[in-house]
């Protein structure tokens, strides 16, 4: 297993300079961050951009190719270069992620593991009103964007606050300024936190519930008639603690490949999440860069998406070989 | 004592025909039933109904007792703490019954703890006990691996154990057999009758195979469209079956003893009609009376031997119920060494490397498929290739229709070497070489008439099929003309085949390729198949090459045997001699395998079981490569053994008749040269 997944490591390594070069490629060749200065007023003298261009290494007059091997040997030594307004892109990108993830991963987790058992209920009950109401719910959630998902929660909860006349929800950024220096101190910070999280957390966890369920009610109908699950019945269990034991293992085995592939969707609800909570997170920042041209900050954060995707790739992969003994004795020899 | 009785017990779907049909029977402990009949005669259906189990959607009615305590209409709650405990099941398909992410050994120990409540510890070793009883060697190791890493029949002996785990008072069987190798199949049904004398159980045993009845089951039920249709001891029902069905089942049957010889008489399919006698449209002497009501079982013999007939009279003769075909017109053909060769393969070799890993590819061995044979097939005969699985039998048909260079050896195919032909003649050649495969469902193509299907050989060779060609090769494989517009789904499976058949003779070829036929259709379908395969090598002088793994149906049909073990020929000849005097141990042992369809038979018979698996296919053993299973071998002294071990026997004749041309490579086989007859 050790040296599969060494081997697929090293694949990823690979798949992921190929992603992260072509994004810069692509953004260095797209975006014009010279636009930034040109409409300023009074406008600065084309010598003066140059070089603060030129020292940022983002000038279109240099050639593409000088621009990345500046940029690829930066990379090298962990450097994603400064932003077009000359500040570090490192520290700013490492303080976004941390946003993000605190954002996503409540909700992700929360998401997939509802919309597994969720999903697998709703195959169990195939054709019941308990199915149809899951399938309904389902459909409804993938059909509604984001954006329009946390705008409506964001009405409902509103509403609640006004009916209970207390300020129950909140949803605005990631804290309330001054709540951890509160009456109840760092605890009072914590719960202010988590005030906050629970409306994004509660978005993402039903899209992504919405989208796992779809995939987990096709697979475990699959196995709802295999022979192993009346073997298990025949032995003598129920049918309940037959298909979870027998079917639902099985059927999981599929769905570590859809969370490879869910991820990318993941951070894309995330970006619609952040800008409707305001949180200031990677897909933010991400919409920013593009605006104003920032080709650095946004070949930073496509590397990162390239290592976030293939990493749940070999998560995926990691949780296959757990799940299915029939690929671990595979890939050990 | 009757601890299982059925009565009256009818599975009905939403809409449409019962599947089964007011059924009922007895079975007393340690006693065993067969249950006998076709595909879609309702035999799952009535296993999966008597355990509670049946298809969603599905009405069970009637009355399943056990031990006198009533089934039928229980709660899923109630019935879960019966089954597996008192009533075990063991299924078909050994492969898909395990589950597949569960170590064996828990998927036993779960049968255990479920009932009895034992301790985790205690049900693992009560699991291995059981892995120990059914014979898998190296039980305590053994029970922590997962299905996969075990061969079929261990699989199925898995799950026997499973069955047997809590002491049931009945096993219902449901062709526990049918995905096995004939060795295999010996070995199973002796543990499962091993496991029946170590419960005391009573088995209901499914099987759609008369020989596997005929030397385990006690009595016998054979079912028709959903009804019993006639039950009885089995030694009482195969000697004077009285129902017009079983019968003909019975004497379509090909078979290898003695009472084989006489051409079975064909009983070809056709749907139940409603109302009145299921089996009237195929019935031989069905009277007015037939459309009436639903036959009653009526008592016709000895020890409760009853038939639903209502025209008993006509079948107290069984042998002349169904009128014997003209017997099939043998051309007068040259002696065999006189006619020309159609195919020649010597030394044909093919190997497949084997190779692990995903990024960096290492070789990681060589499975021998096919490891240096040679035959010839002559104008108008069939060499049949026999073996258990994986021995290489379909690979070397498939290298043979690839008409190319072979990795070693040579294929010369009506005296043209395939190593040499240009593309051109290739392509020519391969209106002379034909192929029907194993499963005709999967064969042709869904979206494509009949008539298209069996035309397309023309179109492949850039020709337009001749005017009422297509209707003329209907006719020829016996199919009516208005099934030139079907589809292959509107088709039952003898037809499908039937137009494989045809599609192979469109362009008038001198060999045909047959992979498995028969091997996918039913008893009576096949001997209908057989006789028409026959006919054709009669009426056109085709020369057939036809790989099975049935022996009855190889004797039925082939002039000349080769058998096959582990990518070699060990024995080739004549299947008079072959069946005859088998020279081999390894023909010896797959010929004792077969069940007889005869009773008596069946159980006098003294046979020495097989013992074990092929060994793996990448290692084959130093020597003779049947030496890991030969009981012969086994037997040996040491000085003869030493032969076995070191060389590797080549093949060499077996008598000095210069009639005879039984080869066989064994260093010290059961016949010697000179002792022949």
């Amino acid at each position: 297993m050790a040296a599969f997944l060494l081997r697929r490591l090293g694949n990823h390594v690979v798949l992921a300079v190929a992603a992260t070069s072509l994004a810069y490629l692509l953004a260095a060749a797209a975006l014009d961050p010279r636009a930034n200065f040109e409409g300023r007023a009074p406008r600065p003298p084309e010598s003066v951009v140059d070089a603060r261009l030129t020292r940022l290494n983002l000038n279109d007059r240099t050639s593409l190719a000088v621009r990345y091997g500046t940029w690829a040997a930066g990379v090298l030594h962990g450097d994603f270069g400064r932003t077009w307004d000359g500040r570090p892109v490192n520290a700013e990108l490492w303080r976004r992620l941390g946003v993000s993830v605190r954002l996503l991963s409540p909700g992700a987790f929360l998401g997939s593991a509802l919309g597994i058992l969720l999903g697998a209920y709703a195959a169990i009950r195939q054709g019941r009103a308990a199915d149809r109401f899951i399938t309904l719910g389902s459909y409804l959630l993938l059909a509604v964007p984001v954006f329009v998902l946390a705008v409506l929660l964001q009405i409902v909860a509103a509403k609640a606050n006004d009916a209970m006349g207390m300020h129950v929800f909140a949803w605005v950024g990631e804290t309330t300024p001054g709540a951890a220096h509160g009456t109840f101190g760092a605890l009072g910070g914590l719960a202010d936190r988590m005030r906050h999280l629970l409306l994004p957390t509660v978005t993402i966890a039903m899209t992504q519930a919405a989208f796992y369920s779809r995939y987990q009610r096709g697979l475990m109908l699959d196995v709802l008639h295999t022979d192993f699950v009346r073997t298990a019945r025949a032995k003598g269990l129920r049918r309940r603690t037959a298909l979870l034991r027998h079917g639902l293992r099985t059927a999981l085995i599929p769905m570590t490949t859809y969370f490879a592939y869910s991820f990318g969707f993941l951070v894309l609800g995330g970006m619609f999440c952040e800008q409707a909570f305001g949180w200031h997170g990677m897909g933010e920042w991400l919409v920013e860069a593009i605006s104003r041209g920032d080709v650095n900050v946004v070949a930073a954060i496509s590397c990162l998406a390239a290592c976030g995707v293939l990493s749940a790739g070999l998560a995926s992969d990691v949780l296959h070989g757990v799940l299915d003994p029939r690929v671990r004795a595979g890939a050990a020899a | 004592m009757t601890v299982l009785a059925v009565r009256n017990l009818t599975v009905r779907y939403a809409q449409g025909v019962p599947a089964v049909c007011g059924v009922g029977f007895d079975v007393g402990a340690g006693e065993v039933l067969g249950v006998v009949g076709e595909s879609g005669a309702g035999k799952t259906a009535l296993a999966l109904a008597m355990v509670g189990l049946p298809p969603p959607h599905a009405r069970v009615t009637g009355s399943v007792r056990l031990r006198g305590e009533e089934l039928v209409g229980r709660s899923d709650a109630e019935l879960s703490r019966v089954r597996g405990r008192d009533l075990a099941m063991v299924f078909q398909d050994p492969l898909s019954a395990l589950t597949p992410v569960h170590p064996v050994g828990d998927q036993i120990a779960e049968a255990v703890r479920v009932h009895s409540g034992a301790t985790r510890a205690a049900a693992r070793a009560r699991a291995v006990e059981l892995l120990d009883l059914v014979g898998i060697p190296g039980a305590a190791r053994r029970a922590r691996a997962h299905p996969h890493e075990f061969s079929g029949g261990m699989r199925q002996r898995v799950m026997i154990a499973m069955a047997i785990a809590n002491d049931p008072v009945a096993i219902v069987a449901d062709e526990p057999t049918a995905a096995l190798d004939v060795t295999v199949q010996a070995q199973v049904l002796d543990v499962l009758k091993a496991a029946k004398e170590a419960t005391g159980a009573a088995i209901v045993l499914i099987t759609h195979d008369l020989g596997v009845v005929a030397g385990f089951a006690d009595r016998i039920m054979v079912m028709y469209a959903g009804r019993a249709v006639e039950s009885g001891p089995v030694e009482e029902v195969y000697r004077r079956p009285r129902m017009p069905y079983t019968i003909g089942l019975l004497q379509s049957l090909p078979r290898m003893d003695a009472a084989g010889t006489a051409r079975p008489a064909p009983v070809d399919a056709a749907p139940p009609p409603a109302g009145g006698c299921a089996f009237r449209p195929r019935c031989p002497v069905a009277v007015d009376a037939c459309a009436g009501a639903d036959p009653e079982p009526v008592l016709v013999g000895p020890a409760g031997h009853t038939a639903a007939c209502v025209n008993t009279e006509a079948t107290a003769d069984p042998d002349a119920v169904f009128p014997l075909p003209d017997p099939m017109p043998q051309p007068a053909l040259a002696p065999r060494r006189e006619r020309p060769v159609v195919l020649e393969v010597d030394g044909l070799v093919r190997h497949h490397p084997l190779y692990r890993g995903t990024l960096l590819r290492r070789r990681a061995g060589t499975v021998h498929a096919v490891d240096g044979i040679g035959f010839d097939v002559r104008e108008a005969e069939t060499l049949a290739l026999v073996g258990e699985s994986g021995c290489g039998k379909t690979t070397a048909l498939m290298e043979i229709l690839r008409l190319a260079r072979p990795q070693r050896g040579r294929v010369a195919v009506l005296g043209q070497d395939t190593a040499a032909l240009r593309r051109r003649r290739r392509k020519a050649l391969r209106r002379d070489v034909q192929v029907v495969f194993q499963d005709p469902f999967a064969s042709l193509d869904p979206r494509m008439r009949v008539a298209d299907i069996i035309a397309e050989p023309f179109a492949a060779h850039g020709l337009r099929a001749p005017r009422g060609r297509v209707r003329e090769l209907l006719d020829l494989v016996g199919l009516e003309p208005v099934h030139a517009g079907r589809y292959p789904h509107g088709l039952s499976g003898g037809q499908r085949q039937r137009v494989g058949i045809a599609r192979a003779l469109a362009l008038e070829p001198r060999l045909l390729l047959l992979d498995e036929p028969v091997a996918a259709l039913d008893v009576s379908v096949q001997a209908g198949v057989m006789d028409l395969l026959e006919g054709l090598r009669a009426r056109l002088g085709i020369a057939y090459l036809f790989v099975a793994h049935d022996l009855a149906v190889v004797h039925r049909i082939a002039d000349r045997v080769a058998v096959m073990y582990m990518g070699r020929i060990v024995e080739i000849g004549s299947v008079d001699e072959v069946y005859g005097r088998p020279a081999h141990p390894y023909t010896r042992a797959l010929l004792d395998a077969v069940p007889l369809p005869d009773p008596r038979l069946e159980r006098r018979r003294r046979r020495v079981p097989l013992r074990g698996d092929p060994p793996d296919p990448t290692a084959p053993p130093s020597g003779c490569r049947f030496r890991s299973r030969c009981p012969r071998y086994t037997a040996l002294g040491a000085v003869d053994a030493r032969r076995c071990e070191e060389h590797d026997p080549m093949p060499r004749p077996m008598s000095t008749d210069r009639e005879s041309d039984q080869w066989a490579a064994c260093h010290h086989p059961l016949v010697e040269a000179g002792s022949g007859t």
